[in-house]
């Protein structure tokens, strides 16, 4: 019985992981795929983890399958901020096909930068200003 | 359980290797960045199928261990992304 409970949580957590990492090849700009991949590959491997706690669930590997979900729910979203806001600051251009960009709104009120940002190119000024602008 | 776990495992390293195909063929270093986060997560998962397979449980510590060094490596990349130096 727990090890059909298990089996169920872990191939449902596995299609999830699958689903994330084909968005993660289909969609296409970095924004979409960082959401579709980071969400669907947390749940899948939380769920897989979840399976691994129920199969075990008198042993020791169940309290670590719940520390390590925790651990992965608190990390992987800051992760995945951290890399879009990253590709944003670093001057990776939305998809042609996007409808809005408030976060672009918000930074460059005056209208996107016309290119990559070269840090080579404009040494100190605007690092200056992004960092006066966050904190 | 063996045959299903052998499913499980076949189907993580099929999304190992689309990780990997978005990881070579980029375009830009944030993609790279992304799927090296993720290759990271199924790792994790892929500890846990080794887990109940082998019945050892410290494949469950490098878990731990994997998810907790994937993401510091996630945030270092994302600041170096930023353009901004390790120690702000």
């Amino acid at each position: 019985m727990s090890d059909l409970a298990a089996e169920i949580l872990i191939a449902v957590g596995l299609a999830f992981d699958v689903f994330g990492c084909i968005g993660l090849v289909r969609l296409p700009d970095v924004y979409n795929r960082v959401q579709a991949a980071t969400k669907c590959v947390t749940l899948g491997t939380c769920l897989i983890l979840a399976g691994t706690a129920v199969y075990d669930i008198t042993g020791a590997m169940s309290i670590k399958a719940a520390l390590c979900a925790v651990f992965l729910l608190l990390t992987s979203p800051v992760a995945a901020h951290a890399i879009a806001r990253g590709a944003y600051k670093s001057g990776v251009r939305l998809w042609e096909g996007s409808v809005i960009d408030r976060y672009g709104a918000e930074v460059h009120p005056a209208g996107p930068p016309a290119e990559r940002i070269e840090p080579a190119a404009q040494p100190e000024q605007p690092l200056a200003a992004g960092r006066e602008s966050h904190e | 359980m063996t045959p299903f776990l052998a499913i499980v495992a076949a189907g993580l390293l099929l999304g190992a290797f689309l990780c990997l195909y978005r990881i070579g063929r980029g375009p830009t270093a944030p993609d790279r960045t992304v799927a090296i986060d993720i290759l990271g997560t199924l790792v994790v998962g892929f500890c846990c199928v080794m887990a109940i397979w082998t019945g050892q449980d410290f494949y469950m510590n490098i878990a731990i261990a994997w998810a907790l060094l994937s993401f510091i490596g996630t945030i270092a990349l994302a600041k170096y992304l930023e353009g901004r130096q390790y120690n702000e």
